[in-house]
């Protein structure tokens, strides 16, 4: 992974001062594919993600979208070593973690916490509310000082009344539970928290109240967010930069604002066209992009640009020369006078709200 | 049929004084109960819904989790369980379907009525090519040749816009993605030009750029078709483009009813404009704050009297917790709505109502008293 040049997806202009509190650099993760029968042999590799670099500043929120399969949630994990990298590296402090050890890893855990998509597969049906906030401060050995009153604390700033302290997960709702995540997350005062598709398994009346707990938290503690998610509205709405993550590569970073003024990449431009808005008239009056076809196989990802097959630009605009270009070579992700980085030897800024 | 009717206190209005005789009048529900015996006592998931479908219409049915939007349309299609006690009333053109036999529902379910469900892979048989399950589908309920029935069902695929149908006809389910067997869905239920087509969660677990491709393909089926529609969905952005009239359900009632216009811009129910305050929306300013609707929806075993939803209104008085409000005309209606107050929510902004606030604390406790006072 010495070959490709890319930017990282980093905003230099808006650092002040401090470096990014996470950084990855190159992130490759292939997963075998392992034929059938008694003798598995490797037969191939899911290209899951592939050359990702990006920085997350302390305070802000960095948003990472894309379609299922694309390589977000993979991400996600890769930057808190929860699978091991094929190759590239992470750095927090300095430290790559990619390359220690589970103990040394253990001390660093405390500041990197991530929340999972669903509330009911995440928390132990067996333990007590209180017991499973508690848990990870007694892992860190900070429980026998004050640890209870820690536990009713926390219940309380993520908003749930610390009097239920000994129900059972089940006995709560969904947004409660999401609730109960978020403040294990927080028990150890983390410094970065990735939130891998917090809000996607509840309703809207209830996401609200998740989204708007994440924002105060993240003020009041100055906490770093990753935050992944499919819903495009969600991300607008919480993060300030986004990065748009397409079959296992990031195919455009900009700040919020800008990516959803001026999307240069096809697949970003699609990608907000297609977002249905709560507003009947806006809604009859809007042009869609359509995208023809669906996501191509992360196993044998097409060569050069992998979002050419499914391209309105390569199918609709581009001359034969052109088209040869998105065939051959990958597109590095860099500013091409739009602002901001894209991967599209064509890029074009297009306004879509 | 057995009527059960649990709540004989609350009056069903039908928004709209129809002829019952109205041929335009393709699907009509009046005052559906549905409920679920259980250890714990019934519960009432569908509790009084009426509304009518005419000939070229969508109607969008909106709600949450548990708001009962699926089971009153699974009652409409004879899907339920056996053990589910319906009553009231349910036509389809002019025919009563609830308590009709199997042999005589089948006659009219794909064929006047058809069904999309929400997951196309377990609506798809896997050991079949989905060729011969179009087909299968047109042979049901015409008498054609095996030939003539795979013929239509090549032109049903490319009519949703399948790319080379020829081929994919003979495709097994697993082989197409998520979208396709979305579109092979409703091909199947356009087979045999049905009067309605009802689609329960369409396109929710669909990406978005697929969520548009399918919608399309929802689209054109109608066109070709002249179907009525009920779109059943939680995504209001999906309701917003693409019906003509909306209702909305809580607690297994209609609270509030009308065009998509008035549903969107004119809510008179907190309900309705709480779930459009809680939205994160594109076309709106990034900074504003969203104000979530506090507390969970109440449990529909041994449901409180009075309103349903005034544990969690901001607005609620004494009056909203003994009396439940009727589906009322609205400004002289056809728009309706539930609420005792609609004459004071004139205007109102999500923002007025519902304080944008994360503290769930309060309503865990009101919700916390209500179950200890039951």
């Amino acid at each position: 992974m010495t070959t490709t040049s890319s930017a990282p997806a980093s905003a230099a202009s808006q650092t002040t001062g401090d470096g990014p509190v996470l950084s990855a650099r190159n992130l490759v993760k292939h997963f075998p594919v392992r034929s059938k029968g008694l003798i598995k042999r490797r037969i191939g590799d899911v290209h899951a993600v592939c050359d990702v670099s990006l920085d997350l500043y302390p305070g802000e929120t960095l948003g990472l979208v894309g379609e299922s399969g694309c390589g977000k949630s993979t991400t996600a994990r890769l930057l808190l070593n929860l699978i091991p990298v094929t190759s590239g590296s992470v750095f927090y402090q300095q430290r790559d973690l990619t390359t220690m050890t589970r103990s040394q890893l253990r001390p660093i855990r405390r500041d990197l916490q991530i929340v999972f998509q669903d509330p009911f597969a995440s928390l132990d049906p067996r333990m007590t509310v209180s017991e499973i906030i508690a848990e990870p401060l007694r892992i860190h050995g900070l429980y026998a000082n004050g640890g209870r009153q820690m536990v009713r604390d926390l219940l309380r700033t993520v908003g749930l009344n610390p009097e239920h302290a000994n129900r059972y997960p089940h006995e709560f709702s969904g947004g409660q539970r999401q609730r109960i995540g978020v403040a294990r997350a927080l028990a150890l005062r983390p410094k970065v928290m990735i939130l891998d598709e917090p809000v996607s398994a509840l309703d809207v009346s209830i996401q609200a109240g998740v989204l708007n707990l994440l924002e105060d938290l993240q003020r009041e503690l100055n906490l770093a967010y990753l935050f992944v998610s499919h819903d495009l509205s969600v991300v607008r709405h919480i993060a300030g930069r986004v990065a748009v993550m397409y079959l296992g590569r990031i195919v455009e970073v900009a700040p919020t604002e800008q990516l959803f003024t001026q999307a240069a990449h096809p697949y970003t431009q699609a990608l907000i066209s297609a977002i249905p808005l709560p507003d009947p008239r806006k809604e009859r009056s809007r042009q869609r992009i359509l995208l023809t076809g669906d996501v191509p196989s992360p196993v044998n990802p097409p060569s050069g640009c992998r979002f050419r097959t499914r391209c309105p630009k390569f199918a609709n605009q581009l001359s034969e020369t052109e088209r040869q270009r998105c065939v051959e070579e990958v597109p590095a992700l860099v500013d091409r006078g739009e602002g901001h980085p894209t991967a599209c030897h064509y890029a074009e800024a297009r306004r879509l709200l | 049929m057995t009527s059960h009717t649990s709540d004989p206190t609350a009056p069903t209005m039908v928004p709209e004084q129809v002829r019952p005789d109205d041929p335009e009048v393709l699907l009509e529900v009046e005052d559906l109960t549905v409920g679920f015996p259980t250890e714990d006592g019934l519960v009432q998931a569908v509790r009084g819904v009426s509304y009518q479908l005419r000939r070229g219409e969508a109607l969008g049915i909106v709600g949450e989790s548990g708001s009962g939007k699926s089971v009153s349309t699974l009652a409409v299609m004879g899907l339920l369980p056996k053990s589910a006690r319906i009553s009231g009333s349910a036509k389809v053109a002019g025919v009563e379907v609830l308590g009709l036999n199997d042999a005589r529902m089948s006659q009219i379910r794909g064929n006047k009525i058809a069904m999309i469900f929400q997951d196309p892979l377990t609506s798809l048989n896997p050991v079949f090519t989905v060729g011969f399950q179009i087909a299968e589908a047109v042979q049901a309920h015409n008498d054609v040749s095996d030939e003539e029935a795979h013929k239509r069902a090549v032109e049903l695929l490319d009519l949703v816009g399948i790319p080379f149908p020829e081929q994919r006809v003979h495709s097994y389910p697993h082989e197409l993605s998520g979208g396709m067997r979305q579109r092979v869905v409703i091909a199947i239920a356009m087979a045999n030009n049905p009067d309605v087509i009802i689609a329960d969660e369409p396109t929710t677990a669909l990406d978005v750029t697929v969520q548009a491709q399918v919608l399309e393909g929802l689209e054109l089926a109608r066109k070709e078709t002249g179907a009525a529609m009920v779109l059943i969905t939680h995504d209001l952005g999906v309701i917003a483009g693409h019906v003509d009239r909306v209702v909305v359900m809580y607690a297994g009632k209609l609270v509030e009813s009308g065009t998509v216009d008035e549903i969107f811009y004119t809510p008179r129910m907190p309900y309705t404009i709480g779930l459009l305050g809680s939205l994160p929306r594109m076309d709106a300013a990034r900074e504003a704050r969203l104000s979530p609707i506090l507390g969970t929806p109440p449990s529909l075993v041994n449901l409180p009297p009075g309103c349903p939803f005034a544990p969690r209104c901001p607005m609620a008085e004494q009056i909203c917790r003994e009396e439940e409000p009727a589906l009322l005309p609205v400004d002289g209606g056809p728009h309706t709505a539930a609420c005792h107050f609609t004459e004071r929510l004139r205007g109102a902004k999500p923002g007025d109502l519902f304080r944008a606030s994360y503290l769930d604390t309060q309503a865990v406790e009101a919700v916390a008293e209500l179950e200890d006072q039951s």
